[in-house]
């Protein structure tokens, strides 16, 4: 009986996945190419495949990361880095080309093709995260968030002062006058502060016209394959024997390490895989907005793609899906275009973007006390929360849980 | 690090007032981030939240404090003993307001989550800490406005051997600490006090024993609030500007004090608060200020790498 009703509610779900993708590939055909609902469509994706990464740290592993905006950073500006005009004395002003077509080819800089560079985001993030995550190991609940958020915030301020910072002098000394490897002239600096690197090179693809920035229907499919295949990555992981450790961890990480799961490696395997998530949505950002701004990295987003998370439900990935396309709906369709003409039609005068963060503040507190586990959350905690299976059935499924990871 | 500042200021100009104007300055500074620390580590020594509505309880209080002086008509004209007693007056306006404020944001958002997981009060604070920081902007304006400099901030009230105690650090470090000694014995002694002990160490014994686990929680918000508003007021005379972000920045300091101290330890709190501070003020005066927040981050990574549980120790539900 209860097999069968098993089957049936996986089929449902296996078909609803299967409509959601159709429904996300056909939806680009409905709107025009240059729309401002296919600009907040792709920027609703980019983040979806943030809040899943940090859904791995958060909802897997149940490591609260206050600091994810510096995976953001640290994405961005190795697109900055490798696909703009701003190391524009590289090379003795010859420029490095890399697999790049179309204009980028002829200009100074470095210019390296976007799949490269998302590889390169991926390696650069995930080495961060696993930084970020090493003083954290020994500590436990909000420690562990008060230092992502620290780690975050330097990174953030580094952004910001890193047109103070003269790399240009020691990198052609060391690694430049390592052979392949350009130098890229005494004036360069880390960043350039809040002015920003723009403009970002386009994505180019092979077989592919190099994007512009008046067909947003390419970008949204580049930004629905990196969903895709995120969301991939998420269920197998969660599914595996990794995902079932970083859950026992979460749940009591005394009993999980007494049943041999190694810590330091799930936890650090848990940030370093939620980093290059952030990583590669930060490259693809860093291009898609066309500039890599230290404005762009401030605490504020961390929060954002947080409340994402929490709103959808922690650990539970199609909820994230939902909440974060929620959350970036309501940032940047219902606050500025929707709710903005509604004080002037009601006679009142004021500009309610002023007050944007505030609407955004009352829904995530109203959503909160209405429905504290999230919009579709994950099954234990759902039950959990209405206190089924929290005596014998939790604690015999738990031991399982752990038995398997081992 | 001020040591190494000091021997270096010995050898460089042969004398320690430069070293001796920072400490000053950074005590000073880092008492009005005392205050504010405080009442995130009551909050959380209590119901284990880190309260991220604080830092704006604190900027409410700084306005409160600013349209006070404004009811009150003072100016820079004000005698003196009037002046004292409209502040005195002020400083408890502020704090009574902040402080309800803050327990009317428990009451209407932490509450009713008080079962719900961890991270969903935390999440209603974060939506606080929004609407708290439009009410400000809405208020205000979004950029800096300048506060009467009722008390001559930056006069030099007297001197020893060339470091200089100005009437503002004068005003945070009186203020403060006449607030920390009475809050530290309200916790020891008074009765209200040894309820919050007692539901800080286990919520549920507490109300085993007759204590109303609600009520003093309530109580726990509104003193927190209190010393917020009582650093608001300081804040805005010791700065002599102030605008909607001000509580954001406090925010992340204080809390950053009360961990580095470590968290739910009320000494932990000040010590942390005014190291804070100290670390800023030598910053800003020989890094730079753009990069002071850095330093001070860099070395709370520091403090919890060498010390997990702050540097006084913690003392929460799972410490024992």
């Amino acid at each position: 009986m209860s097999a069968a009703l098993g089957k049936i509610k996986g089929f449902d779900q296996r078909f609803l996945v299967i409509a959601a993708i159709l429904f996300a590939i056909l939806l680009p055909f409905f709107f025009d190419r240059g729309s401002s609902f296919m600009d907040d469509a792709v920027l609703a994706l980019a983040y979806v495949v943030m809040a899943l990464g940090l859904n791995v740290i958060v909802g897997f592993a149940g490591l609260l990361d206050l600091g994810y905006v510096a995976f953001f950073a640290i994405g961005a500006y190795t697109m900055g880095w490798l696909g703009s005009t701003f190391y524009s004395q590289a090379n003795g002003g010859e420029g490095v080309h890399l697999l790049v077509t179309g204009a980028a080819a002829n200009l100074p800089g470095i210019h390296v093709n976007f799949l490269l560079v998302l590889v390169g985001a991926i390696i650069l993030t995930t080495i961060a995260g696993v930084i970020i995550g090493l003083p954290t190991l020994r500590l436990r609940g909000d420690y562990i968030a008060i230092v992502t958020l620290a780690f975050g915030e330097i990174i953030g301020q580094v952004a910001a002062n890193g047109d103070q910072v003269r790399i240009g002098g020691i990198w052609d000394k060391t690694l430049g006058a390592l052979p392949l490897i350009p130098d890229l002239g005494s004036e360069a600096t880390l960043t350039r502060g809040k002015l920003g690197i723009s403009p970002v090179d386009k994505i180019d693809l092979p077989f592919v016209d190099p994007f512009t920035s008046l067909d947003i229907r390419s970008w949204y499919f580049v930004a629905l394959g990196l969903v895709l295949i995120v969301l991939f990555v998420n269920v197998r992981l969660r599914d595996s024997r990794l995902g079932r450790a970083w859950v026992a961890l979460r749940e009591d990480e005394v009993a999980a390490i007494s049943m041999g799961i190694p810590t330091v490696k799930t936890k650090l395997m848990a940030y370093g895989t939620g980093a290059a998530l952030g990583g590669m949505s930060g490259a693809f950002l860093g291009s898609y907005l066309n500039t890599v701004n230290a404005s762009q990295f401030e605490f504020i987003f961390s929060i954002f793609i947080l409340a994402m998370v929490i709103l959808g439900g922690l650990g539970s990935v199609w909820g994230v899906v939902i909440g974060a396309i929620l959350l970036s709906f309501v940032n940047s369709w219902l606050i500025p275009d929707v709710l903005n003409g509604l004080p002037g039609q009601l006679g009142l005068d004021f500009d309610l973007t002023q007050v944007s963060f505030a609407i955004f503040g009352f829904i995530l507190v109203i959503v909160m006390i209405l429905r504290p586990e999230g919009l579709i959350p994950e099954r234990s905690r759902k039950q959990e929360m209405h206190g089924i299976g929290t005596g014998d059935r939790a604690g015999a499924g738990s031991d399982v849980e752990l038995g398997e990871a081992r | 690090m001020p040591v190494a500042f000091a021997i270096h200021d010995l050898t460089a100009d042969g004398s320690l007032t430069r070293i001796g104007n920072n400490l000053v300055d950074g005590v000073s500074n880092g008492a009005i981030w005392a205050l504010v620390a405080l009442g995130y580590t009551m909050v959380y020594g209590i119901v284990e939240l880190i309260n991220f509505a604080h830092g704006e309880v604190f900027m409410i209080g700084s306005f409160i404090a600013f349209a006070a002086f404004g009811w009150f008509g003072m100016d820079l004209n004000t005698a003196i003993p009037l002046l004292i007693l409209g502040l005195l007056l002020c400083l408890l306006i502020s704090a009574i307001a902040s402080g309800t404020l803050n327990a009317m944001i428990e009451r209407v958002g932490y509450r009713p989550l008080r079962d719900a997981p961890k991270l969903a009060p935390l999440i209603t604070a974060v939506g606080f800490s929004f609407i708290l920081q439009n009410v400000g902007v809405l208020w205000l304006g979004g950029s800096q406005v300048s506060v009467p400099d009722l008390i001559g901030s930056q006069d030099v009230l007297f001197q020893i051997s060339g470091v200089e105690v100005t009437n503002g650090d004068a005003l945070a470090i009186l203020t403060t600490v006449p607030l920390v000694l009475a809050l530290t014995f309200f916790i020891d002694r008074a009765r209200l006090g040894k309820a919050m002990r007692a539901t800080a160490q286990d919520p549920d014994a507490a109300r085993l024993m007759g204590i109303d686990v609600d009520k003093t929680i309530s109580a726990t918000f509104l003193i927190g609030g209190l010393l917020a508003g009582a650093a608001g007021l300081i804040y805005a005379l010791y700065q002599t500007t102030i605008w909607f972000h001000q509580g954001f920045e406090a925010g992340l300091i204080a809390f950053t004090a009360a961990v580095m101290g470590g968290i739910g330890n009320l000494r932990g709190a000040v010590i942390g608060g005014i190291l804070i501070g100290v670390i800023q003020q030598i910053s800003d005066n020989r890094i730079g200020p753009e990069w002071t927040p850095v330093i001070v981050f860099a070395f709370l990574v520091l403090v919890m790498v060498v010390r997990p549980r702050g540097l006084i120790g913690e003392e929460t539900r799972q410490a024992g």
